[in-house]
This record gives structure tokens, sequence and C-alpha cells, in this order.
């Protein structure tokens, strides 16, 4: 590796960085055996973290940040002055390779900007998904952007040799694409969407690989004017219509030589980190979106308090439950208890009556949850209707530190 | 008391072995005092020396004691951890088990089960930690130079206990075809790309900071993909805790990083938009809209130069016939004749399809013949390559180039020859005997008929002749449509 290809690569690690996703789950296992190289495990392995506290799993980098787009959110736009860079297709292998034999990472994110045209740019990512599988016989997990104004075969080829194929949406409704991204367009997005769907779903029943790990999609959050309810709105159709394994959020965030039409501040991390939850009650929990957003208000979510206390707050009729009787639909919206401590509050209570201890070994949250739970020992009384219920279980803010 | 001796580390061995004789023996728990190889015995009595009458030793034939998988996992995992308590802990669950309690696992408020199971957590969350950030690095090592060229990699690790060898699955499976050695104060490990060496403890390594130029491009990589304006070490020290900073090689900048991450943010900040310096690239971007393959020629160079979409084939096997032709046939996929000559309906089918043409008055020549599936999906057996349908989601694969081309070539009529054209052409499945005729295919006048292989897949006989005669009676009747049309 010479002085030019490390440049390179901070300036298109730089550049891919503002992508949340880094997940290598959900693969198949596979090895590499004797010949090739790698393996991917079905969960996944963080390789490092870095000081914003995100994982580093997957090498996430951009083949090249020229693009012909001119997305206002995006520091590689056209009209952006950011230094820019391209590698070639052995380049980001050798890379990949290199990074993957050291234990650094365990595979590889690779997107681009647009260059010369969709088809071009897409065939270029395709290849390096290819020589990587098909030279090298590599076996770790590689993730593909897909570019959705890309002709439609060429999706086709990437899902044969990807784990999984994202599509980022970016903003949650068409007006706002429209209008900060003139290039794209969110009917073909959805349209790419729904095919690379369909054929996950197909490939699964006939036992073929295409992006076995699924697809998933990405909202930028804060940098339009687009409500959490709309927000939330757009991720539960992207689940049901399109079985998204994953929608991430990102929370808009300052970039050098940023476009004028984007708001100058950030908008709180927080608000990032509630849709988060959110997206998991949504998912895993049972919950509706307008359950989900009846919690807060005016369509926002309640950035004090995770959205499942401020349901359970609003809704307090509904508590307290019997940690020995609930059913466990009724069990996960408790606030502080986990799926995986209703799980073992479900299979427990078959063996024995559950006391307020007992429900300490089995969840770190019980100090939330005492309010809203009935034990064998143990009935929160007024508790759960006290005025001051929310005061008693959020801590003040803290102000955060740097150090 | 008794006394039961084992191996350092996590002697999952001699822990099973002492087991069963103990198990054998009914003895319990409380009675039991569990050392570790040269650990001090901190209940100072040394077998054989106390005053009390010594145990009876254990028999050492005792036979394996039948557990329930989870447990079993359970003990695997347990002993590799430090806690001195461990074989203690694990008898007790194991005793209890015995005396019928089978899904104790279950019972996870049960103080026993919950210690464990915290036990457990720590030993996978090292496990994983091992996996997660051990690093390796190269050295060359000219004199061996049979391993690709002397390339071996080496790390060094800390775990918190002792999984040194429970890791090493993982690494061999990932890392099969590199030579690798991982060493750590607890026991070493040693890969030569067909067996595994398990060594002694080691101590750190010299020179294992020599430059790899590649640990370099890690840690650069690592600082850029660090957003500033995100900056939460919380949260990063909560996955990844200082005690492993030591051994990685990209944690070296991280004071750096946390400390320049205000003055970044707020040059971000504070920069004005500025007007960009480069000029609008209207050509280019113009250009890029047409990516379109603007001609039938256009097309079939891009399907020609992908890659197959089904397991075999030599070559995509493109469609054949003027442009404007007032019939396109489409077929199922090439054969082996078609993928070795790359034209399609030239073995034994397509011989059967020329005839019946012919008879029905359609000119072959003047017809746009092509595939559903351009390449040939096969399993070899031994020389003969065996031609296996494509599946719905594979002829899907390929519907976007079929969709093109015939609105290249614009057909009065579209005639499926079997189940697969008519599934790529009507998106749905078709029962080609019980729907034979015409039928409508969105944009396309169609025509299902039954493939030209279904008939020489008939017995010779009456039947087969009839079904010729029904397939040429198809092809008539198609020709009458367009002529009908036109
Ligand atoms: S297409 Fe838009 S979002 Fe993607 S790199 Fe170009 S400008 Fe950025």
């Amino acid at each position: 590796m010479d002085d030019a290809l490390l440049d390179k690569l901070e300036i298109l690690a730089d550049a891919a960085k503002y992508d949340a996703s880094c997940a290598s789950s959900g693969a198949k296992r596979r090895t590499g055996g004797p010949d090739g190289i790698g393996s991917t495990t079905g969960a996944g392995i963080c390789h490092a973290y870095t000081p914003d506290g995100r994982c580093v799993s997957l090498l996430k980098i951009l083949l090249t940040n020229y693009c012909l787009f001119d997305c206002a959110y995006c520091i590689n736009r056209r009209s952006s002055n950011v230094r820019r860079a391209r590698f070639s297709v052995e380049e980001v292998v050798q890379l990949t390779l290199g990074f993957y034999k050291r234990n650094c990472i365990e595979g590889l994110f690779l997107s681009s900007g647009i260059i010369r045209s969709p088809d071009h740019t897409m065939e270029q990512l395709m290849l390096v998904a290819r020589t990587l599988r098909r030279d090298h016989g590599f076996a770790g997990y590689i993730h593909l952007k897909t570019i959705p104004e890309a002709s439609p075969w060429l999706i086709e080829q990437a899902g044969l040799w990807a784990d999984r194929l994202s599509i980022n949406l970016e903003l949650s409704s068409d007006r706002s694409l429209k209008e900060f991204a003139p290039e794209k367009d969110g009917s073909s997005i959805k349209a790419v969407m729904g095919q690379v769907g369909e054929r996950i779903l197909e490939a699964k029943e006939e036992k073929r690989r295409f992006s076995p790990a699924g697809q998933s999609t990405q909202m930028i959050v804060g940098a339009d004017a687009s409500t959490d309810l709309s927000v939330l709105e757009t991720s539960d159709t992207l689940y049901r219509r399109y079985g998204l394994r994953r929608v991430y959020y990102s929370a808009f965030s300052p970039i050098p030589e940023a476009s004028s039409a984007l708001p100058a501040k950030p908008p709180p991390l927080q608000r990032e980190n509630r849709l988060y939850q959110a997206d998991w009650l949504l998912r895993y929990y049972g919950f509706t979106v307008d359950e989900i957003a009846a919690g807060g208000e005016g369509g926002m979510l309640d950035l004090g308090i995770d959205p499942k206390l401020a349901w359970a707050l609003k809704n307090r009729e509904r508590f307290p439950v019997d940690v020995n009787s609930a059913d466990r639909e009724m069990l996960l919206r408790v606030p502080g208890l986990g799926a995986r401590a209703v799980d073992k509050i479900v299979e427990a209570r078959r063996h024995t009556t559950l006391r307020l201890e007992d429900v300490a070994r089995l969840s770190s949250g019980l100090k939330r949850a005492r309010a809203f739970l009935i034990a064998a020992d143990h009935h929160p009384g007024g508790l759960t209707d006290r005025a001051d219920l929310r005061q008693r279980l959020v801590a003040p803010p803290k102000q955060l530190s740097l150090f | 008391m008794r006394h039961v001796e084992l191996k350092d580390g996590a002697d999952l061995d001699g822990f099973r072995r002492a087991l069963r004789g103990l198990v054998a023996l009914g003895a319990d728990p409380d009675g039991v005092v569990w050392s570790g190889g040269a650990a001090p015995s901190l209940f100072g009595t040394a077998p054989g020396t106390g005053t009390a009458p010594l145990p009876a030793p254990l028999p050492v034939d005792a036979p394996p004691v039948p557990l329930p998988r989870p447990v079993g996992a359970l003990i695997e995992s347990v002993v590799c951890h430090r806690d001195p308590e461990r074989y203690g802990l694990l008898h007790r669950l194991v005793c209890r088990v015995v005396r019928g309690e089978r899904d104790i696992l279950d019972h996870h408020a049960d103080p026993l089960v919950h210690r464990l199971a915290l036990l457990d957590k720590a030993v996978r969350r090292d496990l994983h930690k091992m996996h997660a950030f051990l690093r390796f690095r190269e050295v060359r090592d000219p004199a061996n130079s049979e391993d690709r060229g002397g390339e071996r990699y080496v790390a060094w690790f800390e775990p918190d206990n002792f999984i040194v060898e429970a890791t090493a699955p993982f690494f061999v499976e990932r890392f099969e075809s590199l030579v690798w050695t991982i060493l750590t104060p607890v026991g070493s490990l040693h890969w030569d790309r067909r067996s595994l060496t398990v060594g002694p403890a080691a101590l750190r390594p010299e020179g294992l900071d020599r430059d790899d130029r590649f640990a370099e491009g890690w840690q650069r990589y690592y600082e850029s993909t660090f957003n500033p304006a995100r900056v939460n070490p919380t949260a990063m020290r909560a996955e990844m805790p200082r005690k492993y900073w030591a051994n990685l090689p990209e944690a070296a900048a991280i004071p750096g990083m946390i400390r320049g991450a205000p003055a970044r943010v707020q040059a971000m900040i504070e920069a004005e938009a500025a007007a960009p310096r480069r000029r609008n690239p209207d050509k280019a971007v113009a250009a890029m809209a047409r990516q379109e393959p603007a001609t039938l020629a256009e097309l079939n160079r891009i399907i020609r130069a992908a890659d197959p979409l089904v397991p075999g084939a030599t070559q995509a096997v493109l469609g054949e016939g003027p442009e404007g032709a007032a019939i396109a046939i489409v077929g199922e996929q090439p054969g082996d004749h078609e993928d070795v000559e790359g034209r399609p309906f030239v073995g034994p089918a397509g011989q059967l399809l020329s005839r019946a043409l012919e008879e029905a008055g359609i000119e072959r020549d003047a017809a746009y013949l092509t595939n559903a599936v351009k390449h040939f999906k096969f399993v070899a057996r031994g020389k003969r390559r065996l031609h296996q349908s494509p599946t719905a989601g594979e002829v899907k694969h390929y519907r976007w180039w079929l969709m093109k081309e015939l609105g290249f070539v614009r057909p009065r009529l579209v005639v499926t020859l079997g189940a697969t054209a008519a599934l790529a052409l009507s998106g749905r499945s078709v029962s080609v005997l019980r729907e034979r005729g015409p039928m409508g295919f969105g944009d396309w006048e169609g025509f299902v008929t039954v493939h030209p292989s279904y008939l020489l897949r008939l017995p010779a006989g009456e039947g087969a002749e009839q079904a010729y005669r029904d397939f040429v009676a198809d092809l008539r009747r198609a020709r009458g449509m367009v002529e009908w049309a036109g």
C-alpha cells in the first residue's frame, strides 16, 4: 500500500462515513475453505468502535466520491468543493483482503458517487463484489449500495454476489426528495426495493442465494421538516411492503461544504436514538405507529423519555400488570422489560411464583418496571398513578461531557 | 474433604473425568475442594496430609453422566472462566440435574442458575471480544517461501479468561488458507494451513509494531470513518473498554480524535456554504441520462458481457431474426447444443420447431426466435450436462432483457413455447396444456403453446403424433392471428 493509496483511503472513508449502516449480520454461515478466505458467522462482529460510539464492522468506503448528482444533504454532491478521489476495482479488492487478513473487518460495505452513468457505477460496484467472490474465494460479508437509477438487470446481478443490498431512501417524503435531491425519484427507489424484495423472497423459497442478508435503507432525520410520525409511517410501509431487514436513521450531521439549502444546526442526536427505539417497538414489541406517536406530541416523539415509557405513562389504566399471569404481549409493554427478559419471565414462572428479587435477576430494568408491575411480594399501589411518576423515573438530564 | 486437582486453565477433560467419578460416588458438592494445577490450595490440606480420613479415590472408569444438551454447553463455556469457584458451582448444578431437575436452566431466577448464567455470559463476551479485537500483523518470512511467498500472520492478545483454545475454531475457519500464530499470556495457537498446535503461555513478542502498511492504513481508515459531530466516548468505552486499547493499533489515535472533535465541528458549522469552484458538469450530467441501450445490438452487447444468472452456461445465447418480425417465438432457455454454438433452437428441439413452422406455413427466417432465459442452466453428471429448468426467480432475473428485446423487435404476436416462456411473459404460472391458445401479455398479443422438447419426451406412438399435429395446428392458428391482424 503506497502513500497515494493511503490518501485515497482517507478521502473515500471520510466520504462514506455518513451512512449509518455497518451491520454484518444476517448472512448464512459460510467459509472460504482451504483455497478461499473468510467466513460469515450469522451475527456479525464489531471489530472496533470509534469515539462516536459507532461500530466498525465493515470496511465502509466509496468507490469514488466524484458524483454527477446534486443532493443537498450530501458532502459528495457535484457542487461541493470537497477533495475527490477514485479507487480502481482492484484497489478496493486488495484493501478489503488486506484488512480482512489482519482481522480488522468482517467484510466490505461499498457505495459510490455516480460517475459517467448510474449503470456504469453499478457495474463497477458489482465487479468489486464479483472479483472478491470469484477470483479470491472471499467468504466474508459484502454489502453493496445499489444505485436505484441503474438498469434493473444490474441489480439482478449484484444480488448474486452480495450478502446485503441497500438503497437509501434518505428522505421520508417524495416532496422532500424532489426538493433536496433533484436527480432522485422516490418512485424509482421504491420500484427497486420492490424488485429486490421480491427476488430475495423467491431465492429463499428456491434455496438460492440472492442478497441472503436482506435489504436495508437509511433515512436522514432533521434535514427536512418531516415529523417522526411520518418517518415511522414510512418505515412501517418499508418493513411491510418491501420486507426490509433494517431501516437506519441518521441524524442530519453538519458536513463540511454544507449546502445553503440545509439547516445550519444539527437536530439533537437524541431524536435519532428515539427513532431507533420506536423502530424496535414497531418490529419486536407489537406496537403500532399510531400508538407510538400518541406517546409524543404533534407527531414528534418525546425526547426526554423513551417511547415505551411515554406510551405507558399515557396509558396507565392498563397497568400495573402481574408478572406471574400477564400474557407475553402485555409484559412486552412494561417499561424496563426487554424482549429477552420477558421470555425468561415467561419460562421461569412456569416453575416458581416470581417475587421482585427474582425479576431483578431476569431484567436489568427493574427500577423502571417496578411502578408498572405486580409480583408475588410487590404491588406498586398508588405509584402507577402518581402525577410525578415521570419525574421519579427520569434522572435529571446530565450535561454531556466530552471526556 | 475431598480434593480434586485439575490442570491450569480450562481443564474440560479433567473436569469431565472428575465429575463422572463424583457422580458415581454420589459425592456431596459441599465436601469437595477443587484446585487448578499449580494454584496454591487455600485450604491448606493437600490430599493425604490432613488429619481427616482420606476419602476413597475417584473411580477412573465411571460411566458418562447423561446431561441435557444446554447443560453440557453451559459446562463447556463456564470451565473457561477464571473464577476459582467455577468447578464447584458446576458440580452443584450437575448434582441437581442428576437428582431430577432436568430443565433446571429454565429456572432463570434460581440463584445458582443465575450465577452460572453470569459466568457463561462473561466467557461468551470474552470470546466475542477476542474474535473482534485480536489483530494480526503480517510478518514476512522469506526463509519459509513455500507458504504464499512467506505470508505469515502473528497476533498478541490478552483475554480475561481461559478461552484461547475455545477461540481456535473461529480463527481456523476464517483463516484456514493462511499461516498464523496467536500468542497470549494463557496459551498460544499455531495454524500451518493443515493442523493446529496448542502451545504454552507466551510473552508479548518484540517487533510486532514493525511496519506493516496495512496496519498504518487501518489507523488512517479508523480516524477517517469517525464523525466528530457525534462524539460519544462513553458509548465507545462501553463496547471497547480501555483494557483492550493497548493491543489495538488504531486505539493510539483515540485521545487526539476526541480532543480535536469540538473544534472540527465548530469549523464545519461556521464555514459558510461556498459557491462551487468547479463548473457545473452540464454535459456529463446530460449524458448520464442516456444509459439505456438504444438498439437491439447494444442490448445484446450487454447481455453477452454479463455473467450467467443461472448456474452452468458457457455463453449467452441471443435472439435471432429480423427486427420488425411479425411473430416472435420465445422458448425456455438454450440447451446443450445452443450453448455450444451460441445460437437459439439449433438442437433437436430446434429442428422439430423448424419442421413444425414449415408445416404451419411460417418462414423460420422471417420470425424472431429467442429464449426467456439466455443461459443454459445445467448440472454436470460426468461428461453429460443435464438440463435444469430455471426457477421462477431465475426467469425473473432475465425478464428485463426479454422485455427490452421484444421492445426492439416489436412483433405483432408473441408465441410462447412451454411453461417457462409463458411465465416470463405473463408474470404468473401458466398451465400450458389447459390454457394453450391466445393470451394477452400486457403490451403484447400472445399465444401459448407447448415446447417442442415436450414433444420429444413423449413416448413414440399415436399420442405423440397427435401432440405434434396439435402443435402445428397451434402455430397455424398463430399465423392466422397475425395475418388477420395485418
Ligand atoms: S447521488 Fe446524491 S447522495 Fe449519492 S453521492 Fe451523489 S450527491 Fe451524494
